[in-house]
C-alpha cells in the first residue's frame, strides 16, 4: 500500500514516487508532407481544389438563388423543391470545402511541433491577495459604513424597497381571472334560445336522427357562428375571442348503444341519466390534464385518447380517467332536443373545464 | 472465441465463388415463384348479375369468412362470451369493400388491429363478397365514383375544395392519423393506420363505415361534399412537391430528433475525430535549420 | 521511436512571445497595427495569447460544436427577424401556398408561410435555424457528459461547469419560446401545455397563467412577448454567459490527457496561430456546412402541414422538441396524482414531472462537482483528465442519470415507439414507470463493475505486457499466449494519475474532536468517500513494476526458447 495519505485537512501534491517516470514529450516524427516535396506540392494543391470547389459552390448557389423559383411556381425535381434542397447543398458545400480545406492545411502542412507553455496557479499571490483585501479594508474603513449602521441599515432597507416597482410595474401584463375560467359560453344559451350544437368547421346543426352508432362528431357551439341569435356581439367571437371560446368550448358528441351508458352522477350527487339523447353523449374536447384537444375515440370501447400525454376517459362512464395521468374526469355537457329536433345544451358544463388550477374546487354552482 | 472455423470446408469453399450462394437462392425463388405462376389456379372471369353475383359471393364466404364471421355472417362468440369475429348483417357494401379491397380481411392471425396487407381476392371477388353481405342486412353501398372524384372540376373548384378539406381533416382526423396522414398510435396495441397513397374510394368508405376501433364519419356526421373535400385534400398532399426536402417519415418532433442526434451530431463529431487525428508519419528525417 | 531522457526545456516557453512583435507583411499592415496599438495596447494583450496552446483532442470539440452552431443560430435568426411578424393579429392568408387560401391565421404563422412560400432561401434558413438550434443544445449536452467524465469540472473549473449548466437550461428555454414563434398547430399545442402546467402551479397557478398570456389562454400576448424573449433577452443571457465561459477557459487554460511530457504544470500542444485557429476556424466552417446541407436536405417543421394554431385541433404524435422530450415523457408515465382538499386542487400529477423534477435534475447536475469534492476531500486543482474507467463511482452516476434521462425521453415518444415497434401504448407506459426507477440502479451497478474491470485490465497490461497474439504450445500439450511489455510512453501515461485519498478512518475522526452534526457529518462523509473510491486499483510502485517485468521477461524467455526449439523454428517468431 502505498504511504499516501491525502487528508482533506493537508490538501498538498503526494509525495509519492511516479512508478515509471516521465519520459518527456517523444522526439517529433515529420509528416509526408514535410520531407518529401512531391507530396507537400500535392497537399498544397488538394488544399486548393477544395478551396476553388467551395468558390464554384457560391457561384452554384447564385446561379440558383435567381434561376430556381418559388413561390406560385415551384420548380420541382424528383419529386422536391429544387429551390431550397439546391440553395442548402450549394451553400453547405461552399462552406464545408472552405472548412475541410483549412483543415487540411493545417493537419498536412501547417507546422505541427508541440509547444509546451506553463500553467499558473488560478489563485492570486499572497501578495496580491494582502494589497487586495487591505484596498478593500481601506475603502469600506473610509466609508465608515462599518461605523455607521444607521446609515446601514436605512440604505439596505431604501433598496430592498426598490425591488417592489419592478414588481408592481408588472401588474398589467394581464388582468386576474376571476371567474372566466369556471364559465364557457354554452351557458348563453337561452329558454327561446338555446345553444345549439354545430359541426366544427361546417357550422351546420345537428339532429339526433343525423347520427348513427359509432358516429364521433367535432362541435363547437353556434354562437361562434351566429351570435346574433343568442344575442352576443359579433366581435366577442371573432379573432382572439374565437380562439378564448374554442379553447374551452370545444365539444365532441359520441353517439353509442344507450345500453352501453353506465348511469352516472352530477357534482350535487343526481343522476345523469337525463343529460344525454337517445344513446349521444356530449363531452368537452379539452383534456382534463393540461388541455389538448381530444378526439381519438376507440369506437369499440368508447375510450377516448388524448395524444399529448395518453389520458384515456371512458365516454360510457361519464367520462372517467381509465388510463394515463389525468386526474379528474371528462367534463360532460347536459344536452337535449330544441322545439326543431336539433341537438342543444341544457346548461353550461357543471365544473370548469379544461386543466385543474388552484382554486378551481372553490366554485359553487 | 472463433465463431467460424475458417479450415472447415476450405477446399469446398474455394471451389464455390463468393456469391454462389446467392445465385442458388435468387434461382429458388425464380423457380418456386415461376411454378406458382404457371400452375396457380385460373382466376374466375365472368360478367353476372345480380342474384349470380350473390352467389358467387356466398360461395367465397363459406370458404373464406365464415370460420370468424358465422356462416351467415351473424358473428362468432369465443367460448369466454368475447367476440371473435362480428355480426357482417349490417356493416354494408361499403364496409366489405373497404376490408378485402386493401387486403385487411381475411385476417391472417387474432391481433390487436387487423393490419393492412396483400389484397387475396380479385376485383371481381370482393364485388361478389360485397353483394352477399349486403344482401345481409342494412348498410353503405359502395360509393359512386363522383362522390370521390374530383374529376371533371375546375382547378379553381378544386382549390377551395383543398382547402376545405384541409380544415376539416385538420378537425376531425389529424388527431388519430397525424398531419400528413402518417398514422398514429391508439390503446393496448391499436393503431390510426397510415392513410397516404390510398385509393380515394377507401378512404370514403373508411369515413363512412368506420372501420375496427375508427368512429364512424356518417354523412349525418361529415356530409358527402366535406368528405370529398378531405380526399381532394390528401390528393394535394400526394401530388404536392416536398418543399423542405426529404420528409423523414412525417412523424413530427421525434423523427426530427432523431436525425439531429444521428446525423448531424453523428457527423460533426466524426468531424472532430478527423480533425484532431494523428496523421500519418515519415521515417524520413529533415534539416530542421531548412524548415 | 528514442525517447528524450534528457528534455530540452529551453523550449520550455514561459511565455507565448517567441515570435517577434512586429508582423511581417509589408508596411500597410505595420502602419494599421501601429495605429490601433497606439490606442489599444494590442501587444501587451496579443503577446500572451496569439501563440497560446491548446491540446489537440477530438473529445475537447465538442464545445467547439455547440460554439460554432450557436454563431450559425445567431446569424440564420438574424434573417429570419427581416421578414417575421410577431403578431397574433388576425388575418386571411394570401400567399403562395395554396392549400392554405383565405384561411383565418395570425399574422405571425403567415409571416412563417411567406418566409417558406415567398422568400427565396427563406425556408433553407428556416430550417437552418431550426436544425442549428437543435445541434445546439444536442453538443451541449455531449459536451457536459465529456467533461464530466474525464474529470474536468474539478477545481478550478466548477464555476465554468454552473455556467455550462446555466447555459444548457437558457438554450432549452430558448428553442422552446423560438419553435412556439410561427404560431402553427403542434408548438401551440405545447404552448397549452405550458399553459396547463401555469395552472397547475399551486396559489398563484391561473394568476401567472393569466399575465403570461395577457388573458385567458390563447390570447393575442404570447407570441410577441415570446419573441422578445427568444430574440432578447435570452440571447444576451446566453451571448453573456458563453463570454463568460470563454473567459475561463482562456484563464484557466483547456485541461490535457496524461502522456509523456505532459503535467498538471504544463500544457502541451498546438499554438493558436496559426494551428488551432485554423483548426477551430475550419470546424466553424464544417459545423456551418453540415447545418446548411441539413437546412437543404432534411424538413424540420414543416409549419404548413399542421395548419394555424387552432386550441381545438391536434395532431397524432404531439411531441415537443427532443431536447424538452424528458420531461414530457415523465408527464405521460406519471399516474394521476391529484389531490383535492379544502377545496384546494392540487395536481402532483402536472407539477413532480414539471415543476420538480426539471429544477431539481438541474440542481444535482450543477451540484455535482461539489458533492464530490466534498466527498473525496480533494482540494487541488487539476488540469490532467481522468479516464472514467478511473473514476468509477463519479462514471456510474452519470450513467445512472443517463438511464433515468434516457428513459423518460423515450417515454415522451411512447406513441411513436407503439407505432412503430408494434407495441401497446399502454404495456410501454406500464413498463417505463418501474423501469425509470430500476433502470439507473441497475445502470450504476454495471457501470461500476465495468470500470473497475477496465481498471483490472489495465493493470495486467501494465504488468504482464499486451497480448502479442503469438500461441505457443510447449511440449506437455499447455498454450502460452507471448506477452511483450507495453511501450514506455503507453505504460507511463496508465500510471500518470493521482492515487485515490484515502478516506479518514473512525479513529481519525475521534482524533478530530468534532462533536454532534460535525462528527455525523465527517462520519458519513467518510463512509461515503470509501464506497467512492471503493475496489479502485491503485497503481503498481515502482517495485512492483519491476518485479513483474522480471517475472515477464522470463516467461518471454522461456516462450522464446520454446518457438527456437519447436517445428516453428524457421518460421515468423519475432514479433
Amino acid at each position: 500500500m502505498t504511504d499516501a495519505h491525502n487528508n482533506d485537512a493537508h490538501g498538498g501534491e503526494l509525495a509519492v514516487a511516479e512508478p515509471i517516470p516521465d519520459p518527456g514529450l517523444p522526439e517529433h516524427q515529420w509528416r509526408p508532407t514535410d520531407v518529401d516535396p512531391a507530396k507537400e506540392k500535392r497537399a498544397e494543391r488538394q488544399v486548393a481544389t477544395l478551396f476553388g470547389l467551395s468558390a464554384l459552390s457560391t457561384i452554384a448557389f447564385l446561379v440558383a438563388y435567381f434561376t430556381l423559383d418559388i413561390g406560385d411556381n415551384w420548380h420541382v425535381i424528383g419529386g422536391f423543391g429544387a429551390s431550397t434542397m439546391a440553395l442548402g447543398v450549394f451553400l453547405g458545400l461552399a462552406l464545408l470545402c472552405i472548412g475541410v480545406g483549412v483543415i487540411h492545411w493545417a493537419r498536412k502542412l501547417m507546422a505541427d511541433h508541440e509547444l509546451v507553455e506553463l500553467r499558473h496557479p488560478a489563485r492570486s499571490s499572497d501578495e496580491d491577495r494582502e494589497v487586495a483585501v487591505q484596498a478593500i479594508t481601506d475603502g469600506i474603513t473610509e466609508s465608515g459604513i462599518g461605523r455607521r449602521p444607521l446609515i446601514r441599515n436605512s440604505l439596505l432597507g431604501a433598496v430592498g424597497l426598490l425591488g417592489l416597482p419592478a414588481v408592481v410595474l408588472l401588474r398589467d401584463l394581464g388582468p386576474l381571472p376571476g371567474k372566466k375560467l369556471y364559465h364557457t359560453i354554452w351557458g348563453s344559451g337561452t329558454k327561446d334560445a338555446p345553444m345549439r350544437i354545430v359541426r366544427d368547421g361546417i357550422w351546420t346543426p345537428i339532429l339526433a336522427s343525423d347520427l348513427e352508432i359509432g358516429d364521433l362528431v367535432n362541435c363547437q357551439p353556434d354562437a361562434l357562428h351566429n351570435p346574433e341569435r343568442y344575442d352576443i356581439d359579433p366581435s366577442e367571437v371573432e379573432g382572439v375571442n374565437l380562439q378564448i371560446h374554442k379553447s374551452k368550448a370545444s365539444l365532441i358528441l359520441l353517439r353509442m348503444d344507450p345500453n352501453d351508458i353506465k348511469p352516472g352522477k352530477d357534482a350535487n350527487g343526481e343522476s345523469r341519466a337525463n343529460w344525454t339523447v337517445d344513446g349521444i353523449v356530449a363531452y368537452s374536447k379539452i383534456c382534463t390534464h393540461v388541455g389538448c384537444p381530444i378526439s381519438l375515440n376507440e369506437r369499440t370501447t368508447h375510450h377516448l385518447l388524448c395524444p399529448c400525454h395518453q389520458s384515456t376517459f371512458d365516454l360510457a362512464d361519464s367520462g372517467k380517467v381509465v388510463f394515463g395521468p389525468a386526474g379528474r374526469p371528462l367534463p360532460q355537457l347536459p344536452i337535449t332536443v330544441d322545439d326543431e329536433g336539433y341537438l342543444v345544451a341544457q346548461s353550461d358544463f357543471d365544473e370548469p373545464v379544461g386543466p385543474s388550477f388552484w382554486e378551481r374546487d372553490y366554485y359553487e354552482r | 472465441m472463433r465463431l467460424l472455423n475458417r479450415s472447415a470446408g476450405r477446399l469446398s469453399r474455394h471451389r464455390r465463388g463468393p456469391i454462389a450462394g446467392l445465385l442458388v437462392l435468387v434461382c429458388g425463388l425464380l423457380l418456386t415463384g415461376g411454378l406458382y405462376a404457371a400452375l396457380a389456379p385460373a382466376q374466375a372471369d365472368s360478367d353476372q348479375d345480380e342474384a349470380a353475383l350473390i352467389k358467387e359471393g356466398r360461395e367465397l364466404f363459406l370458404v373464406g369468412c365464415a370460420f370468424c364471421h358465422g356462416q351467415n355472417g351473424e358473428g362468432v362468440l369465443t367460448q369466454g362470451g368475447s367476440q371473435y369475429g362480428p355480426a357482417l348483417t349490417d356493416v354494408g357494401a361499403a364496409a366489405v369493400d373497404f376490408q378485402v379491397g386493401t387486403g385487411r380481411m381475411p385476417m391472417a392471425q387474432p391481433g390487436a388491429q387487423a393490419p393492412r396487407k396483400e389484397v387475396v381476392y380479385t376485383e371481381e371477388e370482393i364485388a361478389a363478397l360485397s353483394a352477399y353481405v349486403a344482401s345481409l342486412g342494412t348498410g353503405p353501398a359502395i360509393p359512386d365514383k363522383e362522390l370521390y372524384s374530383t374529376e371533371g372540376m375546375s382547378e379553381k373548384e378544386i382549390d377551395e375544395l383543398v382547402v376545405r378539406g384541409g380544415q376539416i381533416f385538420l378537425a376531425n382526423c389529424t388527431a388519430c392519423h397525424n398531419f400528413e396522414g402518417s398514422g398514429g398510435a391508439m390503446p393496448r396495441g391499436g393503431y390510426a393506420p397510415k392513410i397516404r397513397g390510398v385509393d380515394p374510394k377507401h378512404i370514403y368508405e373508411a369515413m363512412l363505415t368506420g372501420p375496427q376501433s375508427m368512429d364512424t364519419f356518417s354523412d349525418g356526421n361529415i356530409p358527402p361534399e366535406d368528405k370529398k373535400a378531405v380526399i381532394a385534400y390528401l390528393n394535394e398532399l400526394d401530388e404536392a412537391p416536398s418543399y423542405s426536402g426529404f420528409t423523414l417519415g412525417s412523424l413530427g418532433p421525434v423523427s426530427e430528433g432523431i436525425i439531429a442526434w444521428v446525423f448531424g451530431v453523428g457527423l460533426l463529431v466524426g468531424f472532430a475525430v478527423w480533425i484532431a487525428a494523428h496523421t500519418t508519419r515519415s521515417s524520413k528525417k529533415k534539416d530542421e535549420a531548412a524548415a | 521511436m528514442s525517447v528524450d531522457v534528457n528534455p530540452d526545456i529551453s523550449k520550455v516557453a514561459t511565455t507565448n512571445g517567441t515570435t517577434p512583435a512586429t508582423p511581417k507583411g509589408g508596411k500597410a499592415a505595420g502602419a494599421i497595427a501601429t495605429w490601433a496599438d497606439e490606442r489599444l495596447g494590442l501587444g501587451t494583450a496579443l503577446k500572451k495569447n496569439i501563440r497560446k496552446v491548446f491540446p489537440d483532442h477530438w473529445s475537447f470539440m465538442l464545445g467547439e460544436i455547440a460554439l460554432w452552431s450557436f454563431v450559425v443560430v445567431l446569424l440564420t435568426g438574424v434573417f429570419l427577424t427581416l421578414w417575421f411578424d410577431p403578431s397574433m393579429t388576425e388575418v386571411q392568408y394570401d400567399g403562395a401556398y395554396d392549400p392554405l387560401r383565405g384561411v383565418h391565421m395570425s399574422s405571425a404563422y403567415a409571416s412563417a408561410l411567406d418566409i417558406s412560400f415567398d422568400v427565396r432561401g427563406g425556408l433553407l434558413m428556416r430550417q437552418m435555424h431550426h436544425w442549428g438550434a437543435m445541434i445546439f443544445i444536442a453538443s451541449m449536452m455531449i459536451h457536459m457528459l465529456r467533461v464530466y467524465l474525464t474529470g474536468a469540472f474539478r477545481k478550478p473549473r466548477e464555476l465554468n461547469w454552473i455556467i455550462g449548466c446555466l447555459l444548457l437550461l437558457l438554450g432549452t428555454i430558448e428553442g422552446f419560446t423560438g419553435y412556439s414563434l410561427p404560431d402553427d398547430l403542434l408548438s401551440g399545442t405545447g404552448v397549452r401545455a405550458a399553459d396547463g402546467f401555469m395552472k397547475a402551479s399551486p396559489v398563484i397557478g391561473s394568476y401567472m397563467s393569466f399575465f403570461l398570456f395577457g388573458g385567458e389562454f390563447p390570447g393575442d400576448a404570447i407570441i410577441p412577448r415570446f419573441y422578445a424573449m427568444h430574440i432578447l433577452l435570452i440571447p444576451g443571457l446566453l451571448l453573456a454567459l458563453v463570454a463568460a465561459h470563454m473567459l475561463l477557459l482562456v484563464y484557466h487554460k483547456h485541461t490535457q490527457w496524461p502522456g509523456p511530457g505532459r503535467t498538471e504544470q504544463n500544457v502541451v500542444g498546438y499554438p493558436m496561430l496559426p494551428v488551432y485557429a485554423a483548426k477551430a476556424g475550419g470546424f466553424f466552417f464544417i459545423v456551418f456546412g453540415v447545418i446548411a446541407v441539413m437546412g437543404g436536405l432534411f424538413s424540420i417543421n414543416a409549419v404548413w402541414k399542421y395548419g394555424p394554431y387552432d386550441p381545438s385541433k391536434v395532431t397524432a404524435g404531439s411531441q415537443p422538441d427532443w431536447y424538452m422530450g424528458w420531461p414530457d415523457g415523465l408527464l405521460r408515465i406519471i399516474p394521476p396524482w391529484e389531490t383535492h382538499i379544502w377545496g384546494i386542487t392540487l395536481s402532483w400529477n402536472v407539477m413532480i414531472p414539471i415543476l420538480v423534477m426539471p429544477p431539481l435534475m438541474l440542481m444535482i447536475l450543477m451540484a455535482l462537482p461539489f458533492i464530490e469534492s466534498w466527498i473525496t476531500g480533494d482540494k487541488r486543482e487539476h488540469h490532467l483528465l481522468q479516464r472514467p474507467r478511473n473514476a468509477p463511482t463519479r462514471t456510474a452516476i452519470m450513467a445512472a442519470l443517463m438511464t433515468f434521462y434516457g428513459l423518460s425521453w423515450a417515454a415522451g415518444g411512447n406513441d411513436i415507439i407503439a407505432i412503430k415497434l408494434h407495441l401497446s401504448i399502454n404495456q410501454i407506459t406500464y413498463f417505463l414507470r418501474a423501469a425509470v426507477f430500476i433502470g439507473p440502479v441497475i445502470a450504476f451497478i454495471i457501470t461500476r463493475r465495468w470500470c473497475i474491470s477496465l481498471q483490472r485490465h489495465d493493470e495486467e497490461r501494465l504488468l504482464h505486457g499486451y497480448e502479442s497474439g503469438v500461441l505457443v504450445r510447449s511440449p506437455e500439450g499447455g498454450y502460452a499466449e507471448k506477452h511483450l511489455p507495453l511501450p514506455e510512453a503507453k505504460a507511463y501515461t496508465l500510471t500518470a494519475r493521482d492515487d485515490d485519498p484515502t478516506p479518514e478512518t473512525p479513529e481519525e475522526i475521534e482524533a478530530s474532536g468534532a462533536t454532534g452534526r460535525g462528527l455525523r457529518l465527517r462520519r458519513l462523509r467518510a463512509r461515503l468517500a470509501t464506497v467512492f473510491f471503493a475496489d479502485n486499483v491503485r497503481k503498481p510502485t515502482a517495485e512492483e513494476l519491476h518485479e513483474a517485468q522480471h517475472h515477464a521477461e522470463h516467461e518471454l524467455h522461456e516462450l522464446e526458447a520454446q518457438i527456437a526449439a519447436g517445428p516453428n523454428r524457421h518460421g515468423p517468431a519475432e514479433h
